[in-house]
């Protein structure tokens, strides 16, 4: 039983605590979005330039909040040309998207040499990382918040309305005199500026560096949260707790005795698992059996509206 | 399909404008000049940089070494437009590249086999395997709806994990303290014929292959179609999900396929991240998107972003800027691209009405 009590164990809650701010904040900004119809893949790329300015705020200012600021304004920075390129010129998002993210790793890779001279990593023991309360920064509180918050905005306040029915019913919300267009720009950058402040947690927060492509995949799996919740927020809070209890959990395999590479896949495996789950019960649920087509190939069960694996070629 | 402006009558004059105002020149244009901004800001100067680039990729001796990168950048280029041909985004070439390089080590490191033997079975090992993972994600989206676009990237991470386990304990060379595995029999070596290797031989006989299917066999226009207007294909009675699994098992076979040239040319020997780090995976896949998925299209585009790619190592020698700016300058194309595309066609549709 030693196992166990090395796998589990107080300070596995911690952990995961640690492990879910980023990945929830990217999850939220990404539900935002997809609750205005904009199926933004892009959550990878603006975490990790968030990541970076984040780190390069605070080593010339000295302030890690002066970081976090710096991060928020390059996420939004980069959501911001895909609101340009998807919502104003109606470029592919899903193809945009996939671009940004990887324009983000060969940006933040560029200006870690030009900016800083290093290569790979940079950390330094004078750079400033985020305070701590209670074992966690304020971040991770300012995330847990938002999930009501967002919940109630969105259910109660007419902004929050609107932005559903700009996702829902387009058209509808444009006859009755919303400008659709700016609900998508909104919503855009406001992913930017949460996937900003995941990625100055991810940098400030569980660790005091950057390295080339830190974010590795949580963009990704905050993407799949937002599917799995059907972008409801305390839907995408559990699917986020779900992967960041896996990624504490792999580090631990590690720890007795497991190859590396178990921990590194954990998180991937149990998303991928979960997807499928999510699937199949919702295939169960419209009262078909696996293995019958769906009724349409392009709306998966599991996906938001704004959701299809297919881009448009014209 | 790139170019919805055709001018009734093609002057040369008009072919020239039709040329200069076509999206792919406009995004090439627009990311050169971005380029140019962020050479300033780094305080080189962009026109020397350029030129050092240009001769770092095709200089006297440099245009070797873009062959040589370009033959997996071009092959991943495939691996990606022959299911977008279709609509649909393969994210998993990552996996699949890995597994069929993995595949052929495997092979070629536990069965002892005779020269051509050996060589076949080990390439078909590998692009069997790329093949079946590419499936997958497939057959997840058709059977139960999963978004093959998140599911075949993620199966990528356990694939990518099994590979450096196995190259790091079972197949590890002991006599090296580098993760790599022996090196291969003389037997499982690619060889090189004047000059070319065996791989850029390959390569080619799967762009006749999939040009030849996409452009003269009716499951080629049914794609081609599925590209244009999925609803409409499903409609005409179409079964749109198989093709969807056909395309995937091709795209997965091919970039399977790479992976087990790769590893099984120099230095012969399976070294972990020697298929990830290049980032032949992506430069291929921002390829596939600048052809908009047109498979010749994807061979051009891909020998032009290996060469930025080899191109910014010689840039980086001359003037020191890094050579991360070549996959600043791809990304930057693609969503320019997307952008002028869309705009375009928006337009067109304006002139008509």
């Amino acid at each position: 039983m030693s196992v166990l009590a090395e796998l589990v164990d107080a300070s596995l809650i911690p952990s995961i605590l640690r492990a879910l701010t980023p990945i929830l904040l990217a999850a939220l900004g990404g539900a935002i979005c997809a609750k205005a119809g904009v199926f933004n893949v892009g959550l990878e790329g603006f975490m990790l330039v968030g990541a970076f300015a984040a780190v390069a705020g605070s080593w010339f200012t000295g302030s890690a909040w002066v970081g976090v600021l710096a991060g928020m304004l390059a996420g939004a920075a980069m959501a911001a040309l895909l609101a340009i390129a998807s919502v104003r010129y109606g470029g592919d998002e899903i193809i945009v998207g996939i671009a940004l993210n990887l324009l983000a790793v060969g940006l933040t890779a560029f200006l870690l040499r030009t900016v800083f001279g290093h290569q790979g990593t940079f950390t330094d023991p004078d750079l400033q990382g985020l305070p701590t309360i209670l074992g966690q920064t304020p971040l991770t509180y300012l995330a847990w918040l938002l999930v009501p918050v967002l919940a109630v905005f969105l259910r109660r306040h007419v902004w929050g309305f609107r932005l559903q029915g700009v996702g829902e019913a387009p058209e509808a919300a444009r006859s009755l005199g919303v400008d659709t267009t700016k609900y998508r720009y909104g919503a855009v950058l406001a992913s930017g500026v949460l996937c900003g402040l995941g990625g100055a947690q991810l940098s400030l927060g569980n660790v005091v560096l950057f390295s080339h492509n830190m974010t590795a995949g949580r963009g990704w799996v905050a993407v799949v949260a937002v599917l799995l919740a059907q972008a409801a927020p305390f839907g995408v809070l559990l699917a986020a707790l779900l992967f960041a209890a896996a990624e504490a959990f792999g580090f631990r395999l590690q720890g007795v005795g497991l190859p590396s590479q178990v921990a590194a896949a954990t998180p991937y495996v149990l998303t991928l698992i979960a997807l499928i789950v999510a699937s199949l019960r919702a295939r169960r649920a419209l009262g078909r059996a696996p293995g019958e087509p769906p009724p349409s190939a392009d709306r998966p069960p599991v996906a938001n509206p704004a959701a299809s694996s297919h881009v448009s070629l014209e | 399909m790139t170019t919805p402006t055709a001018p009734p009558v093609a002057t040369p004059a008009a072919r020239v404008r039709g040329v200069l105002r076509s999206p792919v020149f406009l995004s090439v244009v627009g990311a050169l000049l971005i380029g140019s901004v962020m050479l300033l800001g780094a305080g080189g100067n962009p026109i020397e940089a350029y030129a050092a680039m240009v001769e770092g990729a095709f200089g006297s001796t440099q245009w070797r070494n873009t062959l040589i990168v370009a033959v997996p950048v071009v092959g991943m280029a495939l691996a990606v437009a022959v299911p977008l041909r279709a609509g649909v985004v393969n994210l998993g070439g990552e996996g699949q590249i890995v597994l069929g390089g993995i595949t052929a080590a495997v092979v070629a490191a536990t069965v002892p086999l005779p020269m051509p033997v050996s060589l076949v079975a080990a390439l078909a090992a590998g692009a069997l395997a790329g093949a079946l993972l590419g499936t997958v994600p497939a057959v997840l989206e058709n059977r139960l709806g999963v978004p093959l676009l998140v599911s075949s990237l993620l199966i990528s991470y356990p694939v990518v994990a099994f590979a450096s386990y196995l190259v790091r304990f079972p197949l590890r060379d002991p006599g090296t303290g580098l993760p790599q595995s022996r090196v291969f029999d003389e037997a499982y070596r690619m060889p090189v014929f004047a000059g070319v290797g065996l791989s850029a031989l390959i390569l080619l006989v799967v762009i006749v292959l999939v040009v030849q299917v996409d452009s003269r066999t009716p499951f080629g226009y049914e794609v081609r179609l599925t590209g244009h207007n999925r609803r409409f294909t499903e409609y005409a009675g179409v079964d749109v999900p198989r093709m969807v699994t056909r395309l995937m098992f091709t795209g997965g076979g091919i970039a399977g396929l790479v992976g087990a040239m790769v590893v099984l040319s120099v230095p012969y020997r399976y070294i972990d991240g020697a298929l990830v780090v290049p980032g032949y995976t992506w430069t291929g896949l921002l390829a596939a998107l600048l052809a908009r998925a047109h498979p010749l299209g994807a061979v051009a585009a891909g020998v032009f972003f290996a060469a930025l790619q080899v191109g910014g190592f010689g840039m980086e020698r001359e003037t020191e800027v890094p050579r991360e700016l070549s996959s600043i300058l791809q990304a930057t194309v693609i969503v320019i691209l997307a952008a002028a595309v869309a705009a375009t066609a928006r337009r067109t549709r304006k002139d008509r009405a």
